[in-house]
């Protein structure tokens, strides 16, 4: 069953078209993830699927009463607002302590209720913020670049724990990733992002793509590719504009 | 009871504590402070058309201080950065009100009780719009109080939420509308983001909970309002002004204990 349709989309600011024609669709179960160099529209493409972007042209459809977990990129909380994690997980939906329990348990950190959200470590946030994302048991769960900011062992851990939540929940996983040697392993399908879908298909399919390899090198994992990329590489009818990689 | 000058005053300064405490809080978390600042002066161009155009300066200054801060969201993120647009809108705003109020020869009218208030001479119909101005912010607030949190602190968790961060910063824009032109008349427009900023600051190193802070705020806030014109009827300074400063002690001392129970820690 398709959860998430993405159709034709564009998204523009002002004269920059960071987005065209975009296709791409989330099946239930599975784990998508899309790679792509900084710039490349990436988090645009999510923006755009729960609705904080307006396309300038095609549109998004979701699966009616689609649930969405959304874990973001960082979530800077002021240091001024005081709130506790269970707080901040019963925020919007009107769950019980013991869900709430429940989801810090799934996402791996559970004896955190009580704690302050200022007191954690940047490993147990990402975690409480997972913890928020699975409480109302999504249908799919949108991870933008969630591991920014820990260690590999910490990203190696949190990516083990979405696999986890899969197997357990059944629930879809778009993510975004720049680490691309646990996406590789981690991925059902892999979409590679420029401005527009540059390839997409499973990893092994995608490692292989003339154009993948145009993004992010022929080395193994491509771990250091990512910053020799420049936007060199040509495609059928489409243009790099390097405002458009701002 | 109302007859007592005392007595009103010390009403209106709780109204205003109270609709400035969890409104406050808000623009400590968001980082607005600039922001109800910049409204705050900008009322001052409503109180000159008000009186120009002899409507109610609580009207005239609602209308402005609305006008300014819808503006501002409006033009935030074409071309400018937004503290340089608010110093341009605001002051502004400040320097064509005192002009625009030059030119009222007619009229007598002390600016200073504008600037920096005249608590002491709030009327009784004063005490109903102030209080009246007040529930309706603090309704607001309470209203949307999860939404405008979750809002506030993630913009794309609040979409996936299915909120609209948008509306919910238009709510807390009105709310500093309504909260500046009902706290012209206490402590004047150069002090209302004082009230605003202070006792949600100060009860920063109280509170555990989002909640707590803003009811301690409002405490702050109350007990701020008592104290400074106890000071003011006592040793005869201006009224507005000592309110303002029994805060900033305040502030001080809850911060000193906070820093020193958090080294202690």
């Amino acid at each position: 069953m398709t959860l998430i349709t993405v159709e034709n989309l564009s998204v523009r600011y002002g004269a920059n078209t960071i987005l065209h024609n975009v296709e791409m669709t989330v099946e239930a179960g599975e784990i998508v993830t899309i790679v792509g160099p900084n710039g490349s529209g990436k988090t645009s493409l999510l923006r755009a699927i729960i609705g904080a972007t307006k396309p300038s042209a095609g549109r998004v459809m979701l699966k009616p009463g689609l649930k969405i977990g959304y874990v973001p990129q960082k979530l800077h909380i002021d240091p001024t607002l005081p709130i506790s994690v269970e707080r901040f997980m019963r925020l919007t939906d009107p769950v019980s302590r013991e869900q709430c329990v429940d989801a810090l348990e799934a996402a791996g950190v559970p004896d955190l209720l009580k704690r302050q959200m200022s007191q954690l470590s940047g490993g147990q946030f990402q975690r409480v913020l997972l913890a928020r994302a699975l409480i109302n048991r999504p249908d799919v769960l949108l991870l933008d670049e969630a591991t920014q900011g820990l260690d590999q062992p910490g990203s190696a851990a949190f990516y083990h724990q979405i696999e986890e939540v899969r197997r357990e929940t059944g629930c879809a996983i778009l993510m975004i990733s720049h680490e691309l040697h646990v996406v590789m392993s981690a991925s059902d399908r892999v979409i590679c992002l420029n401005g527009h879908v540059c390839c997409e298909g499973s990893p092994a399919v995608v490692a292989s793509a003339p154009e993948y390899r145009a993004l992010f090198g022929t080395g193994t994992g491509g771990a250091l590719a990512l910053y020799r990329h420049d936007h060199d590489h040509d495609h059928d009818q489409c243009e790099h504009s390097q405002e458009a990689a701002e | 009871m109302l007859d007592d000058f005392m007595t009103r005053a010390t009403l209106a300064g709780i109204g205003v504590a109270c609709a400035a405490a969890p409104l406050g809080c808000f623009v400590v978390w968001r980082r607005m402070a600039y922001f109800g600042d910049a409204t705050a002066h900008a009322a001052i161009l409503g109180v000159a058309l008000s009186l120009t155009f002899q409507v109610s300066i609580f009207a005239g200054a609602l209308a402005v201080a609305l006008a300014m801060a819808l503006t501002v969201s409006l033009l935030t993120g074409r071309g400018y950065a937004m503290d340089t647009l608010l110093g341009v809108l605001a002051h502004s705003a400040l320097a064509f009100g005192l002009v625009a109020v030059s030119f009222l020869s007619g009229v007598r009218i002390d600016l200073m009780a504008y600037l920096f208030g005249d608590i002491l001479a709030v009327s009784r119909w004063d005490l109903v719009v102030i209080w009246g101005g007040a529930a309706l912010v603090v309704g607001l607030i309470a209203w949307r109080w999860s939404q405008l949190l979750t809002a506030t602190l993630n913009e794309e968790l609040a979409y996936a939420s299915g909120l609209n961060p948008k509306r919910e910063q238009l709510i807390l824009t009105l709310a500093l509308a309504v909260t500046v032109a009902v706290a012209i008349k206490v402590v004047g427009v150069l002090l209302i983001a004082a009230m605003l900023i202070i006792p949600a600051a100060a009860s920063r190193s109280l509170a555990r909970s989002p909640e707590s802070m803003a009811l301690i705020a409002a405490a702050i806030g109350a007990f701020s309002t008592v104290a400074g014109l106890r000071s003011a009827y006592v040793v005869d300074t201006p009224a507005g002004p000592s309110i303002v400063c029994v805060a900033a002690v305040l502030f001080a001392c809850f911060s000193l204990i906070g820093w020193h129970t958090r080294r202690g820690a």
